[in-house]
């Protein structure tokens, strides 16, 4: 479920060309630049209109084993699937909440820590010293990993008996008491959004460190020649210059980790209670039962919500820009 | 505009030409001279299982020329890869499924029946040991698939630690309960069970286990009955020996896979551990000696409750099938035939530790041992077929990851009472019928 997200606002302003001096276009002209784009088109029918619009109408079938082979024979439910996913007090419903709750959660504090790192290892790396190369790589490293690579490294880490981070915490440091789990309870929402953060902060760093570069030094020199330390410049110019970055970079960040299924499943399989995120909750829910109809009616609430995010999330900005 | 006309013509031919790589790029999958297996994993890894099945699978292919690409799967991931197939149509040709499955598989009309016809291309019903075939399918219809190996729950327990604590295998659930409890030491790490708490069929097959013993019914008419006192008194009767008696290492909830669970065993760190048969192949490859641990039934509650019945395994095993969409189905009923045949049944049981699935297998000494002769007498005496009903697969799933989740709530210090399970077991219960 992974969208391509355009920015309206952010289109490049269009040059104004001379008025009226211009010749009309010849036919060739016209036809290319649509034919050229049919390809991406075929491709985004194919890729993700149409397996949304089956994924919609899935939602009102009774879609069970019964039917998978042959699912075109599945009955008719209506708006069956709905009702059950969003019935508060059935289990099914009741937990699809908690599980959209759960993410929530997780998305607020990764968003904030990958953004908060991301933008206070760009600030530090934005002069130049010796090494800066070494370490700009260095920080990228957990972006280069492959997910599954890294996410099983941190679950041997994570282990209770034989993990590095009990041997560090437990016996080494002694911040904590005896060897408490990490992949089973309540801790489990915190290993998640740790590694999460880790995965996620290089790309924020990234994405800051390029839009630093847009930032002119002679502003930076003025702030600095007008008596203002280095917080208030960081608030007063890196930040309101970094707005458009800041922008499109918390969406992606946002969307990205919602939607993100790889790190939780790697890491439990099937996740327990406390970091039951929506999108295994939803592949689990049309698995366990064989219902895909209501994994499917699931699904479309899912996009509706993430639909009103973003559109919500877009047309804010834009009012701003307007008015501003 | 000449130029243009010909980036016009480039890119269109370009665009056909993806087109055309797309639609012929499946089609190859499945000729007729190859065929594809899915495998479950039987071994101890699934390398394991690949290095077994190798060797035989280019015999098959000596022999009738066909060559099989194999892939095997591991257990968290069987069911949903098969289902999957079922959906998209593009799967294996034939496939191994947990026999218990298969009563919901068959349901899916993904998989070739075995009428007369078709199961006389593979040796014909005398060909297999009655009991097994009842776990095939539905009653009163062809069944959907052939048993492969055969398999059933023990008590393995380590003889030395029992020697040292001066007990003797258990009789009764009551005993292995107070035996559990002398051999356990947590200062020195040592526990009376072990168990693979985070696994979600092993938390089904014991939840119908013990709750048959306490007189549960899983389905009453296609109804399930998942909370029924009996199952709760089923489920904690599992879940108490990490939750109440403490006789398991917490850490256990996180165990998922065989190899955690064998390995401590061999190195002494528990006395006992329920597991099914082919266990006995992985205990000796971690180091531990036939001589050194031993097998029994495992015991049942005395006196049973009222209703309760001897039940000290399901008919545990893993059954073949073909899928419908194969474009060979002679080749792979072939496949089937040669990997059921009496010779290949000695060599993949006595390597994975598994019961034979035609008589003739067991004239081999490797079948005459006293392990195997217990897990024969467990079929033959106290073990039942779990539900052979479409529903079936979701009481696993569902029953399954509830007793996961009691355990995980056990270990991490939570109370688990008989209110806490029936509280989880309702909400299975509901899920199920919402569900259906």
């Amino acid at each position: 479920m992974s969208e391509t997200i355009t920015a309206p606002g952010d289109a490049p302003a269009r040059v104004p060309g001379k008025p009226g001096g211009r010749r009309r276009p010849p036919r060739g002209r016209k036809v290319l630049p649509y034919l050229l784009l049919l390809p991406a088109l075929i491709a985004e029918l194919a890729i993700h209109v149409i397996p949304m619009l089956v994924g919609a109408w899935m939602s009102l079938l009774h879609l069970t084993q019964f039917f998978i082979r042959n699912w075109t024979a599945a009955p008719y439910g209506g708006l069956t699937n709905y009702r059950v996913a969003m019935d508060l007090n059935g289990p099914v419903g009741k937990d699809l909440l908690h599980s959209f709750f759960v993410t929530v959660a997780v998305t607020v504090l990764v968003v904030s820590g990958a953004w908060l790192f991301g933008l206070a290892g760009s600030v530090l790396l934005d002069r130049p010293f010796r090494g800066r190369g070494a370490l700009r790589t260095l920080f990228l490293v957990p972006y280069a990993l492959p997910v599954f690579t890294a996410v099983i490294t941190w679950r041997f880490m994570f282990q209770r008996d034989n993990g590095m981070v009990n041997t560090v915490l437990s016996d080494e440091l002694h911040i904590q008491h005896g060897h408490p789990f990490w992949l089973l309870g309540g801790n489990s929402f915190a290993a998640l959004v740790i590694i999460n953060i880790w995965r996620l902060w290089p790309f924020a760093f990234l994405t800051l460190t390029a839009g630093l570069q847009s930032i002119p030094g002679d502003l930076h020199e003025a702030a600095a020649i007008d008596g203002a330390g280095f917080l208030r410049r960081l608030r007063s110019v890196t930040l309101p210059l970094l707005r458009p970055v800041n922008r499109v970079l918390l969406l992606v960040l946002f969307l990205w980790t919602f939607n993100d299924f790889n790190t939780a499943y790697i890491l439990f399989d099937l996740p327990p209670t406390s970091a039951d995120v929506i999108s295994i909750h939803i592949y689990n829910a049309s698995f366990i039962t064989w219902n895909f109809g209501l994994g499917s009616a699931m699904s479309v609430l899912l996009l509706a919500f993430l639909l009103v995010v973003t559109l919500g999330y877009l047309g804010t900005g834009r009012l701003r820009r307007r008015y501003a | 505009m000449k130029a243009r006309g010909i980036a016009a013509l480039a890119a269109s031919a370009m665009l056909a030409a993806g087109l055309a790589a797309c639609g012929s790029g499946g089609d190859n999958k499945s000729s007729p001279k190859t065929l594809t297996y899915w495998a479950s994993n039987q071994g101890r890894s699934i390398q394991q299982d690949q290095q077994v099945l190798g060797p035989e699978l280019k015999k098959f292919e000596a022999k009738t020329g066909i060559k099989v690409k194999l892939e095997v799967i591991g257990w968290p991931d069987l069911l949903n890869r098969i289902l999957a197939a079922t959906s998209s149509g593009q799967g294996p040709d034939v496939v191994n499924v947990g026999n218990t499955w298969s009563a919901s598989l068959q349901a899916t009309g993904a998989f070739q029946a075995f009428d007369d016809a078709t199961i006389a291309k593979v040796g014909g019903k005398a060909k297999f040991i009655p009991s097994t075939l009842t776990s095939a399918g539905a009653p009163g219809k062809p069944p959907a698939f052939v048993p492969i190996y055969g398999l059933a729950y023990g008590l393995f327990y380590n003889k030395k630690l029992f020697a040292d604590a001066g007990i003797k295998p258990p009789q009764t659930w009551q005993d292995l309960v107070t035996d559990a409890k002398k051999l356990t030491v947590p200062a020195k790490k040592q526990y009376g069970v072990g168990m693979l708490g985070a696994s979600y069929t092993e938390g089904s097959h014991f939840a119908f286990m013990f709750g048959a013993q306490n007189g549960a019914k899983l389905f009453d008419g296609g109804q399930p009955g998942f909370d029924s006192p009996q199952m709760v008194a089923g489920v904690k009767q599992y879940v108490n020996l990490l939750a109440g008696d403490k006789v398991v290492d917490p850490t256990d909830a996180e165990y998922v896979n065989d190899s955690d669970l064998l390995k401590d065993f061999a190195k002494g760190r528990f006395g006992m551990m329920m597991i099914q048969s082919y266990a006995t192949a992985g205990i000796q490859e971690n180091g531990m000696k036939a001589s050194e641990f031993g097998v029994v039934p495992i015991p049942v509650l005395n006196p049973l409750p009222a209703g309760g019945r001897k039940v000290s395994s399901h008919v545990a095993g893993i059954n073949i099938g073909v899928f419908k969409n194969t474009k060979n189905k002679d080749g792979a009923l072939k496949l089937v035939d040669f990997l059921t045949s009496p010779d290949e049944q000695k060599i993949l049981n006595g390597t994975f530790g598994d019961l034979p699935v035609v008589p003739e297998a067991y004239n081999d000494p490797k079948f005459q041992t006293p392990e195997i002769q217990t897990f024969k007498d467990v079929l033959a005496n106290s073990a039942e077929t779990l539900p052979m009903i479409p529903q079936e697969a979701q009481f696993e799933t569902l029953v399954g990851n509830t007793v996961k989740q009691l355990i995980a709530d056990a270990a991490s210090g939570k109370t688990v009472d008989d209110q806490a399970i029936k509280n989880q077991l309702t909400a299975a219960n509901k899920k199920m019928q919402s569900g259906g």
